[in-house]
């Protein structure tokens, strides 16, 4: 099917952007990579009167790495991310991309419109989420900063308010000795993941000082398992890391959907959580 | 509401100049505007990979691109990468390896194949699987079409 029609404006400046959204409310919509918004228009499931097209807003496309953290611009395309120096100083990010349905949909699609849309099932929301990371968000009052850890809020719903837009996302820089490891279950290479689990971890000596682990396809939101991360800090060397997934699961209440049943999801988030932590564990050994 | 844009952009090496609704789809500029039929449109939600096309050389979903978003933009479709004279490696290797039957997938094949190869010259059997999953073909089945990129890839290499 075709999209339904709409007005395209293709501002050049942030401030643009603001403005069109103030004007238009609620008939106005984000278009940024396309590659989840052109979709559901052409399905219609969504029909928006204007769509405000933020690729040619310059100061949306850089990407710059300070001493803690790597600030990637909303607009920068996945491809271009998968690529970038910068990008590779944050191993989980750059490991997370190339999950991202296929090149070709890496080559439109951007970090920002990944978060910004929080898919339960996407990569990047869980990214940030593992990472801690500090989303930027600019609207009419200017530009303020919103924990990972408290934008989103459900499927496909964050804490931008309306006229905001997502602006930039810093990722932060975990230190030495560190690894990091993204693992999925999809039915084709490329499809939405049916449940994932993202892991890092910091070693100090043989003990873990440090560790995040964030699951997908789980819940409304992706999901940080705090527990889990607690207890593999708290185990010594010989934690048996089938506890730590199970430890990860427990709170867990996936859904049925047309491509998993829940059972299936609950069987085997201990497995995809140990998967990924075995992967993260020795890559920081190594 | 559906006033035509201007939109001006580079197809197949040759400047362009359509006006259209901002709704209209690249593929269907292409498509219907342009008479560039080679880029075939089946699922239009990104899924199948037929409509896929170059633009500023990479790769792209051609039913996931407004026109208006390709202003400026250089777009190569098959026909682009079609030698004037016979065929390019990778349609030779999609004729050799019996990669094709009805062959409406096979432009987006041959698309992302190129696109591909072109970035990755040495590629494993298993990249190659990867790098395919994204085109759908609902008749040949894809053993032929990965024998073509193996063929394409090792011939490319050994030429290059
Ligand atoms: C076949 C296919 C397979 C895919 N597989 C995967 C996958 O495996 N994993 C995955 O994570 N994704 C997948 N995707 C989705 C893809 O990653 C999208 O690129 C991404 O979800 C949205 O990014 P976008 O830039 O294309 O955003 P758009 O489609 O332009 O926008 C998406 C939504 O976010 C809003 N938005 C975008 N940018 C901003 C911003 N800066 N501020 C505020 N709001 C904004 C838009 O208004 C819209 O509501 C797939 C898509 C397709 C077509
Ligand atoms: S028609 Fe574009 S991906 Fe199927
Ligand atoms: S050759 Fe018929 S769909 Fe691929």
């Amino acid at each position: 099917m075709k999209p339904s029609q709409f007005q395209h404006h293709a501002p050049e400046q942030i401030d643009e952007v603001v403005g069109l959204l103030a004007e238009y409310g609620d008939d106005a919509k984000v278009l940024a990579g396309g590659q989840s918004l052109i979709p559901m228009m052409a399905l219609r499931m969504a029909a928006y009167p204007h769509l405000v097209d933020i690729a040619r807003v310059a100061s949306l496309s850089t990407i710059s790495a300070s001493a803690g953290a790597v600030r990637v611009g909303a607009m920068v395309r996945q491809s271009r991310a998968e690529r970038d120096a910068s990008v590779a100083k944050v191993p989980l990010l750059a490991k997370a991309i190339p999950h991202i349905g296929h090149f070709q949909i890496r080559s439109r699609g951007t970090v920002g419109g990944s978060i910004a849309h929080a898919d339960p099932a996407s990569e990047l929301p869980a990214v940030a989420l593992a990472l801690d990371a500090r989303i930027e968000a600019t609207g009419p009052g200017g530009v303020r900063h919103i924990d990972a850890s408290e934008f989103f809020l459900s499927t496909w719903q964050t804490a931008l308010d309306d006229g905001e837009i997502l602006s930039a996302v810093e990722f932060p820089l975990w230190g030495a000795n560190s690894g990091f490891a993204v693992e999925e279950i999809a039915r084709r290479k490329g499809d939405f993941a049916l449940i994932g689990a993202l892991a890092g971890v910091t070693l100090d000596g043989a003990r873990v000082a440090r560790a995040c682990i964030t699951m997908i396809g789980v819940g409304s939101t992706p999901i940080r398992c705090h527990d889990a991360e607690a207890a593999l800090i708290a185990g010594g060397a010989d934690t048996d890391l089938d506890d730590i997934g199970r430890i990860a699961a427990a709170p867990l209440t996936p859904a049925d959907d047309v491509h998993a049943s829940a059972e299936y999801r609950q069987h085997v988030s201990p497995a995809i959580v140990r998967r990924a932590l075995t992967a993260a564990l020795k890559e920081a050994r190594s | 509401m559906n006033d035509r844009t201007r939109v001006q952009l580079t197809v197949n090496g040759q400047r362009e100049q359509v006006e259209v609704e901002p709704r209209a789809l690249l593929a269907d500029v292409l498509r219907d505007q342009l008479g560039l039929t080679g880029t075939h449109l089946a699922c239009e939600h990104g899924v199948c990979g037929a409509c896929t096309v170059l633009i500023d050389g990479e790769a792209a979903r051609s039913c996931l691109v407004f026109a208006v978003q390709a202003e400026g933009a250089s777009v190569t479709t098959v026909e682009g990468l079609t030698p004037p004279d016979g065929l390019s490696p990778v349609q030779e290797a999609m004729r050799d390896c019996h990669g094709l039957q009805c062959g409406f997938c096979t432009p987006g094949i041959v698309v992302s194949m190129t696109a591909y190869l072109d970035t990755h010259p040495n590629p494993t059997d298993a990249e190659l699987r990867d790098a395919m999953s994204g085109n759908l073909c609902r008749c040949t089945g894809y053993q032929g079409i990965l024998a073509a990129a193996r063929q394409a890839a090792d011939r490319m290499s050994a030429s290059s």
